[in-house]
């Protein structure tokens, strides 16, 4: 009887040790598209770079699985007057190193990530002054109020100011640079996984981080991260099992790979916004056969480009169901009142009728400039757009080209050379101001020489970049939603672009799996647990 | 590839180099050429398929039931639809269609057609550069033929993918990425020109060796003929068999090099596909079940270039008199 | 001999010198490198700074100049991607290559000359024909297609084989090598038959020539009449004397199955230098592209040097001409 309960006792304790500790023992393998190339956090802003990363550093706030932003490296802040915050730090946090982490590293961040080299200047704004109190409280002084000061910094990493100091990495890597920094090929942040090693655009290998402050979310012992470039290859390995998780799938491949029985594609909206874009600041457009005119000028073509597009056709066909069309520049997750809006439906006839109002009943030549590896189905959506104002009597020569060669000419530094254009747009600061300021405010604005840096149309009115001004400083948030309510209506009267959809996310993962998928499609292994082999 | 290709030996006695207008008819039927064409099969079905992929790429839009190349004629309600004894087929798409709702039979058509054009001009321009330079290296020698002799052997060993890669990068710096489809097919004939030049240049100029020391040229130097009449009217004669050799079986390699810079990403643009082009775009769905989009035209490449290279094997074996 | 041998180390680093100007001159303006390294929303004042940095304001003479004095001492710069010394990023990613060609070079030539020797010996036999048909198909598809579906049918339908990558490796000191590893192996297989298709069909067609070719000579119509063994005469002779050009062009091959493996390197992820090459072609990485166009084209003129310098000691009659047949 006594042996008997030893035994129980035994194998109660045991199981309750296993659930206790949920034991940190699978390997996930875990296949993008895209690669690694460089450790350093504030060298490349680019979605997949960043969300590597988010594994071994940490900012001073993270955002959650819904994209609300929570306390990470700062416990919590204030905002003594609106000018003025200040930040409470985490105790006892230790850099992989064993290196503490205090109010000095954050000091360093600051100056570091606002170096020369570093590709996130705009996440910590220039004039912001960073002040240290104690060695756990930092004060950050702004020059104007700002009501989204942190909202970017998620983005926004912690190094560790000893370790950079030692390794010769004060400054984020320069490019020009004849040696490699050290931050490039080695880490030292504060997150849950360590770097094992890594060998750029082949394979990284992240180990669990035992000592990590925070309370882990996953069970997994170890990630290895490979870039598997070819969208075939990365199915097949996927189906095969040879690795968890990739990103993404093309979707024709969606069916495929839910049918596999080994593996399911979680789906849902991104944030990103695909839009066309009408070149209507030139009094010529570079390539089109109206000469000495800018028909884009009229509003009258610009409607009628917009309502030649079937946005439901493209969803069904193209994109397989698997688009959301937009109504605006804006994806409906960060902005509160976008149910108030809705798309005018596509009308072929109408777009007739206003061609031949503004006078080109017979249509126009132009070239269409588009990317075809940057977004999901990017050439196709093209292809489909074309064809679709075909039937207006435009005639669209398409330049669909790499996103090397696309970016080089269409955006600001090669001089905005396009006539018609498809980008996509996620605002990095999740919210309406970025792509009211960006995209929607006039260029060559004197006060403010990076307004309308990504309006690649130049579209412009005051009225809007006015209105974009107060929206920046209006803490108010039901007043501030009004003002960028009001701010997007006159860019619709405008017809001043053609938002077409949010893409959809697409991940393939192996139905050992469970992962969250963001809306921001950082993939983020730490949320991701694995079944025992 | 091509480069390894060894070709026979130039002495092969050609038959029927010099056929006259009249009687050229009676003169193929009692040739050895004709005969041993007759006796294979194998080659007659090479033969006729040639024939017949020829024969669709010319009469293409008497065919096809649309323009692929012409977006207007393109209707995506149309897109992804299967072969048309399946049970979703539509009429009138016999092979389906694509995600643009281009109808795969007429983009194979006229893929065919931008294939076979690259291939053949691509083909021609190289053989007009290698014959022209051999014969210049061959008659002229010394200095001159040295230099081209060296640029054609350090080419040999350099790839024609890399060379063609080469000239794409050059040329699309030069005017910049504003290239329209008509000019990025000019490209491609280049690219594939320059790749393949050298083969017909050693061949020719080797022949021009042999035949040089030959009395009959003397004669002909003798009575004053110019020099590009000698060469073009009595050396190239006789080296046309081995040409043609070359000249077909890279005919199939020039459009495999198309479909693998297509590939690679510098081929033609999806807005007017080549076959190549085509696989490359079908590729994506072969995991998606719509097989047809890359099958078909995959089907119709290999069956092409299988064509042309039976041909090309047999005019080297019937050619070549040792092996009769 | 000396003479000879001095001239042609000059042709060679001619023959670099141009390669590198070609090479730089076409990726200079292949597009804007600073559009790969940041993201879309950077300023324009920030992105000038970036060209500045990278000296990509300088005039061209002034940066070719200066790639080429370093390029010579095999500092190729660093990429702009990585924010690494593309030498060091070419010495990771050699072996790979390196491994996957030898690999499909020996593939080629084992099979090549069993199948060659075969269909020569029995022309008219069923399995002849069938070879003949193998190598026809062989070069009649595009080797992407090949790759592709091969993964289709052994990755994903049977699951045999992976899809992708190296398996694991193992570092014998910078040499990374998958030989010693069973999934370094099994990773090996069929990026080698895809890569090894091409040169195998190409070595079976030339060994059957040849073989057909020097059945006919009058030495082996001796050696039959001498009352030699067939199996003798076959394989002691004839075989001996086909190997000689096969041996050659595979040689001058190496160079081609090299630039190739860029198509198979990309439908396997195979880490290699083709695959470095590839993606850098797509991200405008300049020092990468020119870096690996200079690697590749010193390893040909390399090889090119060695089969002449080889040619003239093997044939004496060729130092006179210095010229090297076809």
């Amino acid at each position: 009887m006594s042996v008997r309960q030893n035994l129980l006792a035994a194998i109660v304790a045991a199981m309750v040790a296993v659930a206790a500790s949920p034991a940190s023992s699978q390997v996930l393998r875990y296949a993008n598209q895209g690669e690694l190339k460089s450790l350093d956090p504030y060298t490349l802003k680019e979605t997949t770079t960043i969300a590597h990363h988010a594994h071994v550093y940490e900012g001073l706030v993270g955002r959650d699985k819904d994209l609300k932003i929570v306390p990470a490296l700062a416990e919590s802040w204030e905002t003594l007057d609106p000018t003025h915050w200040r930040f409470h730090l985490r105790k006892g946090v230790k850099f992989h190193n064993g290196d503490p982490f205090t109010a000095d590293d954050v000091l360093f961040s600051a100056d570091r990530v606002r170096a020369n080299g570093s590709n996130f200047l705009s996440n910590v704004p220039g004039d912001a002054k960073f002040v240290k109190v104690d060695d756990y409280t930092v004060d950050v002084m702004l020059s104007a109020p700002n009501p989204i000061l942190i909202s970017q910094w998620d983005g926004w990493y912690i190094m560790d100011k000893k370790w950079s100091e030692e390794h010769d990495s004060i400054a984020p890597t320069p490019a020009s640079a004849t040696t490699p920094s050290y931050a490039a090929l080695h880490e030292n942040g504060t997150g849950p996984f360590i770097i094992e090693s890594h060998q750029p655009g082949v394979k990284t290998v992240f180990k669990v981080n035992p000592n990590w402050w925070g309370k882990p979310e996953h069970n997994l012992k170890e990630i290895i991260f490979t870039p598997i470039a070819s969208d075939a290859t990365r199915v097949a390995a996927l189906l095969s099992g040879e690795v968890d998780v990739i990103e993404p799938v093309p979707i024709q491949d969606i069916q495929r790979v839910n049918a596999s029985g080994v593996a399911t594609v979680m789906n849902g909206p991104e944030l990103r916004t695909i839009f066309l874009g009408m070149d209507q600041a030139r009094d010529e457009l570079l390539y089109s056969n109206v000469k000495g005119k800018n028909p884009f000028k009229d509003i009258r073509v610009r409607e009628a480009f917009y309502k030649a597009i079937d946005v439901d056709l493209i969803k069904n066909r193209v994109m397989r169901g698997l688009s959301t069309p937009s109504a605006l520049m804006i994806a409906p997750q960060l902005f509160a009142l976008s149910k108030d809006f809705t798309r005018p439906k596509a009308d072929i006839d109408g777009a007739k009728k206003l061609m031949a109002e503004a006078g080109y009943a017979d249509g126009f030549e132009v070239t269409m400039d588009c990317p075809n590896d940057r977004y999901v189905n990017d050439a196709a959506i093209c292809q489909a757009v074309v064809g679709m104002l075909a039937r207006i009597g435009v005639k669209v020569d398409l330049l669909a080209q790499p996103k090397a060669q696309y970016f080089g000419k269409v955006l600001k530094p090669g001089g905005y050379k396009t006539s018609f254009y498809l980008l996509g747009w996620t605002p990095a600061s999740q919210d309406s101001h970025n792509v009211l300021h960006d995209i929607l405010g006039c260029r060559d604005d004197p006060k403010d020489p990076t307004r309308g840096e990504a309006n690649l149309a130049g579209y412009c009115n005051k009225e809007l970049d006015a209105l974009a001004d107060k929206i920046l400083v209006e803490s108010d948030t039901a007043k501030r939603d009004q003002m960028i309510k009001q701010a997007f209506e006159i860019a619709i009267k405008d017809w001043a672009y053609i938002p077409l959809h949010q893409q959809a996310l697409s991940w393939g993962v192996s139905k050992k799996v469970k992962l969250t998928q963001r809306a921001d499609n950082q993939v983020l292994l730490y949320w991701a647990t694995k079944q025992e082999e | 590839m091509s480069d390894a290709v060894v070709p026979h030996k130039t002495d092969a006695g050609a038959p029927a180099a010099h056929a006259s207008a009249s009687g050229w008819f009676t003169r193929v039927i009692e040739s050895d050429l004709f005969y041993s064409f007759c006796r294979s099969k194998l080659t007659i079905t090479a033969a006729l398929v040639t024939l017949l992929f020829f024969l669709l790429a010319i009469f293409a839009p008497l065919i096809s039931v649309q323009n692929p190349f012409d977006p207007a004629q393109l209707q995506l309600i149309n897109s992804r639809i299967p072969p048309l004894w399946t049970a979703d087929g539509q009429t009138p798409f016999l092979l389906g269609t694509d995600e643009q709702g281009r109808d795969v039979l007429s983009a194979i058509l006229y893929g065919l057609r931008i294939s076979l054009v690259v291939g053949v001009l691509g083909v021609a321009f190289s053989g007009a550069l290698g014959i022209l330079l051999g014969l210049i290296a061959g008659y002229v020698g010394g200095a001159v033929d040295s230099l081209i002799m060296r640029i054609a052997d350090v080419q040999l060993t350099f790839p024609a993918i890399l060379i063609a890669l080469l000239v794409n990068g050059v040329v699309k710096s030069v005017f910049g990425n504003r290239l329209d489809a008509a000019s990025m097919l000019g490209v491609l004939v280049l690219a594939i020109g320059l790749s393949f030049w050298v083969q017909y240049a050693r061949t020719v100029r080797g022949s021009v060796l042999v035949e040089k020391s030959k009395d009959y040229i003397a004669a002909a130097q003798l009575i004053g003929l110019p020099a590009p009449v000698i060469m073009l009217r009595h050396v190239l004669p006789n080296t046309m068999s081995p040409i043609l050799v070359i000249a077909t079986i890279n005919l199939a390699l020039a459009i495999i090099t198309e479909a693998t810079l297509s590939f690679l990403g510098s081929g033609m643009p999806d807005t007017m596909p080549s076959l190549g082009t085509l696989i490359r775009i079908g590729n994506n769905y072969l995991f998606s079940g719509e097989w047809w989009i890359v099958a078909f035209p995959g089907f119709a490449l290999a069956a092409l270039i299988l064509s042309i290279n039976l041909l090309g094997d047999w005019l080297r074996d019937a050619l070549n008199p040792k092996l009769r | 001999m000396l003479a000879f041998t001095l001239r042609r180390m000059i042709q060679a680093i001619g023959v670099m010198l141009a390669v590198g100007i070609i090479a730089f001159a076409m990726f200079r303006f292949a597009g804007d490198p600073v559009n790969q390294m940041v993201s879309i929303d950077t300023s324009a004042a920030e992105r000038a700074a970036i060209r500045k940095s990278l000296g990509l304001d300088d005039p061209i003479i002034v940066e070719f100049a200066h790639y080429f004095a370093n390029a010579a001492q095999f500092k190729f710069g660093v990429s702009y991607q990585f924010r690494l010394p593309v030498a060091d990023l070419l010495k990771e990613r050699m072996p790979a290559t390196l491994e996957l060609a030898t690999c499909a070079t020996i593939l080629a030539m084992v099979f090549g000359i069993l199948m060659g020797v075969y269909s020569a010996l029995r022309r008219d036999t069923l399995l002849a024909k069938a070879f003949q048909a193998i190598s026809l198909i062989g070069i009649s598809l595009p080797t992407f297609l090949i790759g592709i579906l091969l993964i289709y049918l052994f990755s994903v339908t049977l699951g045999w084989l992976p899809s992708f990558g190296r398996g694991e490796v193992v570092k014998i000191g910078w040499w990374s090598t998958g030989l010693l590893t069973l999934s370094g192996l099994k990773a090996l297989i069929m990026p080698s038959i895809t890569l090894g298709l091409f040169q195998m069909t190409l070595i079976m067609r030339l060994v059957r020539a040849e073989m057909l070719e020097v059945l006919r000579t009058d030495y082996i119509r001796f050696a039959r009449a001498r009352g030699l063994t067939t199996r003798a005469i076959h394989f002691g002779h004839a075989l001996k004397n086909t190997l000689v050009p096969v041996i050659t062009v595979t040689g001058l091959q190496f160079g081609s199955v090299i630039a190739f493996a860029i198509i198979t390197e990309t439908v396997f992820q195979w880490p290699g230098m083709g695959l470095l090459f590839v993606q850098a072609v797509q991200n405008v990485d300049i020092p990468i592209m020119a870096a690996y166009l200079l690697m590749v084209s010193l390893i040909f003129v390399t090889i090119n040097l060695v089969v002449d310098i080889l040619y003239t000691v093997v044939d004496p009659r060729l130092r006179a001409t210095i010229s090297r047949p076809a």
